[in-house]
């Protein structure tokens, strides 16, 4: 329903087609609490709307009805099951419900019921649905590259109806125009993992490699490729800690002297599994050092954590409690 | 190597403009003499009450877009009156009784507003033999579906008001058959009848069922799993499997996780190392990575270090987490022939302590809830520049207690006055935080539902 529609809204009173149906009020009960004024046009629509649920009526005014209730509220998840109650009945074209979500999404996307709905429609469409819905999503992802619901559903859309192809190259766009965007990297991760057009992620793990830490030496401020580089290795320490690129990156991002938080946070999980750093590691390290603070018998672990709790105040207790732990596990 | 880009991405330019807005808010409040810092650094208890009290009462037809969400309006309102030490008059209180009583479904759960039962009369005619027969059957309907997270709310709002009258309203047996039909196959549940299923149907579920004593094994089932499976590459967890990892589904996973006594199956380590970088430069907290800091968050990332803090096996060892400790959840699982006393976990849960120490800053949380969140004439917001709303006071009042409370190792003794910014007139409630109640009324409801039979 658009504006011109809004501004020349009959009630539903008036229109000769609902003559027969008597309208249903809601019951608050006497004293209700959190009572919302509703106008007269919702109030209405949601009486007539109370009136076919009841008599279970699946027809087409109940349709458009059902459109005209979810224009005022899109949160109703019960007049968004009666409407799908209602496609089924009247088996309707749903290539026309795609549209009508469509509409509808630009300016209501974050709600769960029109998401939830949208896969329901796709789902019984099946395998010809899959360039609509990922063209639906890349449409809604434009506005907002990191609609939690739109990737959600577009994850969705790949696994139960395919379209992997393109998949990796939308990733890798999205990453040009934001290198930032940590919903794009998580659905990287998504990609290299489970398509079935790539080899999984061991097999992509070292042109990813290659990729992530180009992203970090523009942006080492940049917390998710550290992250999505540390998820590569996720399920597999012994490489992460024969890797040859990470520890010369880290030493990298460290002799800048700038932004090297994730640099050493990530040395420090390496230390932890067992890697043996090299003399040019350390000597970076104690550059960092305050040198007046600590004693420099400490291991390189201790080290750090101690540099970190003086460079990362916001995470003193964290990188605290990570020294504290160290001895535990023997680092 | 130098960014060889120098424009801005979207990223950046939304953080480094919040950045300003706060780092302005925190500037001015630096310069202005002693007796104004004062005046900023108070709760307004008094202009908080009457923002949630007149809510309470009445809310205007902008309200409608949450006219399926009334049980949450009520916990919104209730906890952050609770939370802030009040209480209701009787009057108010049955009010909101009776009206959650007419959100309850006959059959069980509870919908986003009255649903009464109505009665109709369908016809059919069919042919058998030689005549033709119309048939009436009756029909029932319950005007608004019941919702896993309404149920919550509003359990939640019972708890939270307290009393015989209050928790009594509430039909356990119906409950309970309800949330079966909501479990899926693969162990997660539904949100309502042929709905979506996440995290936070698992969490509202399992959350429900503890704490009014109705669950069991045939509720738990296989919910470790699906939780497992929304754990990411970064630590967090997500909404579904392949999500991206998200404070409040991390939030509803560990809760639900600790209540099913599967707690060990998460990557803890990674967890922790997600959600503490959740705090950044501006103090409060954000949901994802490299997104906008928001006040809610001061509750689902606040309290999953409140969580954290209490389970003992954060201090387990795990090199690789990979094989050898996917199976510690099984214990549970072969223990399930002998009743596991899954309504005692929540209550015991209180007693664990792994740190003295939150993770997190607690002051500084609590320096931008004071100063960025709260609004002078009542009511809390996202970050500079929105409106304030009821989800906000409440999860900002929730992330609040959870800061002032962070370094007490029990809730008998009231917090050290170091542990507070501001005046210690600043103290709210403590809270469970597993639940988000009120901890007293989390006390009561666990021993009336004690006593009762499953």
């Amino acid at each position: 329903m658009d504006s011109d529609e809004e501004e020349q809204r009959i009630p539903l009173s008036q229109r000769p087609e609902w003559s027969d149906v008597i309208p249903v009020q809601q019951d608050d009960g006497p004293n209700p609490v959190v009572p919302i004024a509703y106008k007269e046009d919702f109030r209405e629509t949601m009486d007539y709307f109370r009136a076919v649920y009841i008599s279970d009526e699946r027809s087409p005014r109940s349709l458009r009805l059902t459109a005209e209730a979810i224009h005022f509220n899109p949160g109703n998840y019960t007049v968004w099951h009666f409407r799908r109650l209602i496609l089924e009945a009247l088996n309707c074209s749903l290539h026309d419900e795609l549209d009508y979500i469509e509409r509808f999404a630009k300016s209501n996307s974050k709600n769960y019921q029109i998401w939830h709905h949208r896969r329901w429609v796709a789902e019984k469409l099946g395998t010809d649905a899959a360039t609509k819905e990922l063209e639906f999503t890349k449409k809604i992802l434009s506005i907002d590259a990191k609609h939690y619901h739109a990737w959600s559903h577009r994850q969705w859309v790949l696994q139960a109806l395919g379209g992997w192809e393109g998949e990796l190259d939308y990733c890798q766009q999205l990453l040009e125009d934001d290198i930032f965007n940590n919903s794009a990297w998580n659905q990287r991760h998504f990609v290299i993992t489970r398509s079935p057009f790539l080899g999984g992620l061991e097999a992509m793990r070292e042109f990813e490699v290659s990729y992530t830490i180009k992203a970090i030496r523009a942006n080492p401020e940049n917390e998710s490729p550290w992250r999505y580089l540390r998820g590569l290795y996720q399920h597999d320490t012994e490489a992460l800690i024969s890797s040859l690129q990470i520890p010369s990156l880290c030493v990298e991002v460290l002799s800048a002297k700038n932004n090297f938080i994730f640099a050493l946070s990530l040395i420090l999980d390496l230390l932890c599994h067992g890697f043996n750093p090299s003399e040019e590691m350390k000597n970076a390290v104690q550059v960092l050092k305050n040198s007046d603070s600590q004693p420099s018998d400490l291991s390189l672990a201790d080290t750090i954590c101690g540099i970190l709790e003086s460079v990362d105040p916001m995470r003193k207790n964290y990188w605290a409690w990570r020294k504290q732990r160290l001895a535990a596990q023997g680092t | 190597m130098e960014s060889t880009s120098s424009r801005a991405t979207a990223t950046q330019r939304e953080q480094w403009m919040v950045e300003g807005q706060v780092f302005r808010i925190y500037e001015l409040f630096g310069s202005i003499p002693r007796n104004a810092q004062t005046q900023l650094l108070e709760l307004q208890r008094d202009n908080h009450i009457e923002y949630l009290t007149k809510g309470l009462r009445q809310l205007g037809p902008s309200f409608t877009v949450l006219d399926a969400n009334r049980p949450w309006l009520c916990y919104w309102i209730l906890h952050s009156i609770a939370l802030l030490g009040d209480a209701l008059d009787d009057e108010l209180e049955d009010n909101v009784i009776d009206f959650l009583g007419c959100c309850q479904d006959v059959n069980g759960g509870y919908g986003g507003g009255p649903g009464q039962n109505r009665f109709a009369y369908k016809l059919k005619v069919i042919f058998s033999g030689q005549f033709y027969l119309i048939l009436a059957t009756l029909t029932q309907t319950f005007l608004q579906m019941p919702h896993l997270a309404t149920t919550y709310a509003a359990i939640n709002s019972l708890i939270t008001l307290g009393g015989d009258r209050s928790l009594s309203s509430i039909n356990r047996h119906n409950l309970h058959t309800f949330l079966l039909r909501m479990k899926d196959r693969n162990g997660g549940f539904r949100m309502h009848d042929a709905g979506e299923m996440d995290v936070r149907a698992c969490y509202t579920a399992i959350s429900v069922a503890s704490v009014l004593n109705i669950l069991d094994y045939e509720l738990v089932k296989d919910v470790g799993n699906y939780i497992l499976s929304c754990q990411t590459y970064e630590g967090g967890i997500a909404g579904e499997p392949g999500s991206e990892a998200h404070g409040g589904y991390t939030f509803c996973g560990l809760a639900t996780m600790i209540l099913i006594g599967e707690v060990g199956r998460l990557d803890l380590h990674r967890l922790v190392n997600w959600v503490v970088f959740r705090q950044g430069v501006e103090c409060g907290l954000q949901g994802r990575t490299n997104k906008l800091v928001d006040a809610c968050y001061s509750f689902w990332q606040g309290a999953v270090f409140a969580l954290l803090q209490r389970v003992h096996e954060i201090n387990d060892d795990k090199k690789n987490h990979t094989t050898s400790n996917l199976f510690e959840g099984e214990a549970i699982k072969e223990d399930s022939s002998h009743l596991v006393e899954y309504h005692e976990i929540g209550f015991n849960f209180l007693e664990g302590c792994a740190m003295e120490e939150p993770l997190f800053h607690s002051m500084a949380l609590q320096q931008y809830i004071l100063l960025c969140s709260q609004l002078q004439e009542g009511g809390f917001r996202d970050k500079p520049g929105k409106q304030r709303d009821y989800y906000h006071t409440c999860y900002a009042l929730s992330g609040l207690s959870v800061a002032q409370y962070s370094s007490s190792k029990d809730f008998d003794s009231p917090p050290l006055h170091s542990a507070l910014f501001g005046p210690y007139s600043n103290l709210v409630e403590p809270i469970h935080p597993i639940f988000n109640v009120v901890l007293d009324r989390y006390q009561e409801a666990h021993e009336f539902f004690s006593g009762l039979p499953h």
